[in-house]
Order: structure tokens, then C-alpha cells, then sequence
């Protein structure tokens, strides 16, 4: 059973969905007592850092998350939750749950910085990645497949070992990230078609060392 | 680099979609699940739902049809059309779109973006946009105006101050439809898109005249849209999706060619 934590932060049904699509059982719930008896955990979200931190930690999810991977449990982040799962973020200037050191920057200030300019913002659409090392979650898909972003921030380990794939907009910016049996996705595999179906039916069936 | 995405748009009226698909073999399908199942298999980037139901009492319908959607696709899509309130915002992403398109109710009350940013994201909130060619006077100095009612309200607004006040007000992206375009399968307004696209920092969609990949190309390139509306030219069998995405791609447009 997977557990989708379900923390006031955006419509979490198309995560769900997704997974029953595939044949996945799946649950939405702000528990701790089921995320703590689930096998998997899915931490998605949409919306701004600040106030979902503030449901987190309202709901003493942040705790469960932290066992969750402490534990060893296959853990995936999806958007904001990818974020959130590091230091600091500039949205909101939120405190986070600091699992991986680093922090979320904002495109607008990178672009700036690097005199970047005539990009959207947000990143929307569709985007290839490129893996920088092999992962069970990523097997089968090609470097061609897309997925569907939409973000104004990004996260940025500290360590870019945990970077495990990154995207190009102006910048190449780390769009995957992770350690041990914790990986997080800044686009929607969701709503990624096909190759982000088939990074859920890889996650459901992950078996992280 | 980012893709530019190819967005076909149903007409959905009272559940059932007002063009069907016309196949080789001529079949007409006229359930909206249904085609975004074949445009979604087709590798349509996206789905853009516009309800044209009379009847507010009669939304109930369209929910289930979103409902059902989000069940069969699994790529981003919107739903546009009589969209008034925070609550009727609510009812459509809970049934599982990604979007939320507002037009008229926009204009006017231009609090609803902000209420609907603020209660589901910037990301959940597109400005859909109708604009006539008026030639430029004091109070419409891009010489392009805001209409509603299909075209035949002017509003006295123009259309590259609304569009950059509604980004202002936290819309996420604008679907801009030139209603002088609209329906005449002669290309984009390219002039207007390239206007409101250059001044804006959030993504624009180029909605209306679609009738050739050519223009599609125009209007990606020139007319600087991220994303192109379609409808009639994909609806009625002249093209189809990997038709369309063969020619960009041909052509030197970064789409997204595998799905």
C-alpha cells in the first residue's frame, strides 16, 4: 500500500488516480498511524512553501515524513514536495524539513543573476531530463521522454551527488534529486503521460538497497 | 529546453462535444471522454475544455465529464466557460483539472484571479482572453480591445494593459483568442500575439484561426506563443496531432516528440 500524504497542499487525487491506473493500491491520507503502516509514501503538493510547511508541521506530518525515510522506506517527492524536502526555500523564505542540505532557489533571481533573459516564468510544460546516474525509478524510459513541469522555484542540494538528473531552462537545474531510499521529482510524473506512468509502476515496485 | 505545447480545445455542451471527431472512416464521436482518450493517445501536451452549457443549473454535467476525464488522461488539462465564482473553481480542480480558465466573469470582477491564486495556486488560474482589432485610440492604445459575449460587448479595455494586470493579479498563464481570427482557418493573429506574448512574463496560448501546421509553426515562432489552441483543423480529420508535430519539429520547433 502506498500512502499519499495529503496535507492541505493542492488536489492530490491525480496522484491517486495515476496509481490506480496502474493497478496500484493507494490511499490519500493526513494519518500518521497509516502513513506509519504504509510500505511506500508519496508526499506530492502544489501550491506555495510557506503555508505548506505550516499545514505539515500543523499535522505533525513533517515527523512521519522524517521516520518514513529514516526508516527506510521508498519515499517519493513530487513538485512541492521535492522542495520542501530541503533546507530553506525563497518562497516565503520557509523553514523546511532539511532531509537533504540545500536549499530552493527562485528562477527569476538565477536568471537574473546570469543576465538570462526572455524566459517564462513559470517553468510550464513539457521538458527532457538527463540522468547524471543511473536509477531503478527511471529504468525503461528513454533520454527522449518528457515530463510536465510547472514551477517558479527549484531545488539545489548542497551535495551534487544528490542531484540525480537535472533540465534545461536557461540554466540546467537539478530536476530530480535524492538519496539512499528517498527520490524526488520537480515535475508531475502524474500528469507525464506514458514515461510518468511508468516511473510510478518503477517507484511501486522500487526496491531501494 | 522546454516544449511548445500543441493544445487541442472541445466544445462541450451539456456533455457532449458540439464537433465530433470526424475519422477516415467518418465516425463521429461525440463524448468528450472519449476524444480526449484518442488526443490524449494522439500526444496532444495538454486538453483545454470550454463548456458552453447554457444553463448555470445544468454544470453538474460537466464536473462528471472532468470527473471522468481525469480518470482516462493523464497529461494537464483545463476546463473554461462560465466559470464565475471561487466555488465553481473549486468544483472543476477537485474533479481533477488542472486548470481553470476564466473569461468574462474576469473582466468583470478582476478579483476573482487573485481570490482563485491565492486559494489554488497561480499554476490552477488561466485568463482566457477575447480581443477585436480597433485601431489604436486614447483609451485603447495597443489598438486591440476586450470583448465578451462572443465578440459583441466591447469593454472599453485594452488588451495588453488587461493582460498584464491580470498576471499582476496572479493569473498563471493567458489563453489569448483573437476573435477576428477565430473560425477563419487563416492563421493566428500573429501581430497580437507577439504583443501580449513579449510583454508578459507568464506563458501565453495563441487561440484562434488555426487551419495548417504552417500556421502553427507562424504563430510558436513569430507570433512568440508557448502553446498553440486547436480545434476545427484536428476535429474534422485534415490533420492530426503527429501530422502537426512532424511539421514543427521539420521546422526547427522544440516539441515533444515521443509519447
Amino acid at each position: 500500500m502506498i500512502a499519499i500524504i495529503d496535507y492541505n497542499a493542492g488536489n492530490l487525487t491525480s496522484v491517486s488516480r495515476a496509481l490506480f491506473h496502474i493497478g496500484v493500491e493507494n490511499i490519500i491520507t493526513s494519518d500518521a498511524s497509516q502513513i506509519a503502516a504504509a510500505d511506500r509514501i508519496i508526499f506530492p503538493g502544489v501550491g506555495a512553501a510557506g503555508a505548506a510547511m505550516a499545514s505539515l508541521v500543523r499535522l505533525g506530518l513533517d515527523t512521519a515524513i522524517r521516520q518514513a525515510v529514516a526508516d527506510g522506506k521508498p519515499v517519493l517527492g513530487i513538485c512541492l514536495g521535492t522542495q520542501i524536502i530541503l533546507e530553506t526555500s525563497r518562497e516565503n523564505q520557509a523553514e523546511c524539513l532539511g532531509i537533504i542540505a540545500g536549499s530552493v532557489r527562485a528562477f527569476s533571481e538565477s536568471f537574473q543573476e546570469k543576465g538570462i533573459t526572455g524566459l517564462k516564468i513559470p517553468h510550464m510544460g513539457w521538458n527532457r531530463i538527463t540522468l547524471k546516474t543511473d536509477h531503478p525509478v527511471f529504468a525503461g524510459l528513454s533520454p527522449d521522454d518528457e515530463f510536465y513541469f510547472v514551477h517558479g522555484y527549484y531545488p539545489q542540494p548542497a551535495d551534487a551527488g544528490q542531484t540525480i538528473a537535472t533540465t534545461d531552462y536557461g540554466i540546467a537545474f537539478p530536476s530530480v534529486i535524492g538519496k539512499n531510499n528517498l527520490v524526488a521529482t520537480q515535475f508531475h510524473p502524474e500528469k507525464s503521460g506514458a514515461p510518468g506512468l511508468t516511473l510510478l509502476k518503477n517507484f511501486s515496485n522500487w526496491k531501494p538497497c | 529546453m522546454l516544449s511548445k505545447r500543441i493544445i487541442p480545445c472541445l466544445d462541450v455542451r451539456e456533455g457532449r462535444t458540439t464537433k465530433g471527431i470526424k475519422f477516415k472512416d467518418n465516425i463521429d464521436i461525440g463524448d468528450p471522454v472519449e476524444m480526449a482518450r484518442v488526443y490524449y493517445e494522439a500526444g496532444a501536451d495538454e486538453i483545454v475544455f470550454y463548456d458552453i452549457t447554457a444553463s448555470h443549473e445544468r454544470r453538474d454535467i460537466m464536473i462528471d465529464v472532468v470527473r471522468k476525464v481525469a480518470e482516462t488522461i493523464f497529461i494537464p488539462f483545463s476546463v473554461g466557460g462560465g466559470i464565475r465564482t471561487l466555488a465553481d473553481m473549486r468544483d472543476v480542480l477537485l474533479a481533477g483539472a488542472e486548470k481553470v480558465s476564466v473569461n468574462s466573469a474576469a473582466v468583470l470582477n478582476p478579483e476573482i484571479i487573485s481570490q482563485g491564486a491565492d486559494a489554488f495556486g497561480s499554476q490552477c488560474i488561466v485568463l482566457g482572453m477575447d480581443v477585436k482589432q480597433v485601431g489604436v485610440r486614447e483609451k485603447i492604445p495597443s489598438g486591440y480591445e476586450i470583448v465578451i459575449n462572443g465578440g459583441r460587448t466591447y469593454m472599453g479595455i485594452d488588451a495588453l494593459e488587461w493582460a498584464v494586470r491580470a498576471q499582476d493579479l496572479g493569473a498563471g498563464e493567458i489563453c489569448l483568442n483573437s476573435i477576428d481570427a477565430d473560425g477563419t482557418t487563416n492563421g493566428y493573429e500573429l501581430s497580437l500575439t507577439r504583443l501580449i506574448s513579449s510583454h508578459v512574463d507568464i506563458p501565453v496560448i495563441a487561440s484562434g484561426g488555426a487551419g495548417r501546421p504552417e500556421h502553427i509553426r507562424d504563430v510558436l515562432t513569430h507570433g512568440k506563443a508557448d502553446a498553440a489552441l486547436i480545434a476545427s483543423m484536428v476535429h474534422y480529420g485534415t490533420y492530426t496531432i503527429p501530422d502537426i508535430k512532424s511539421f514543427l519539429s521539420e521546422n526547427g520547433v522544440k516539441i515533444r516528440a515521443i509519447w
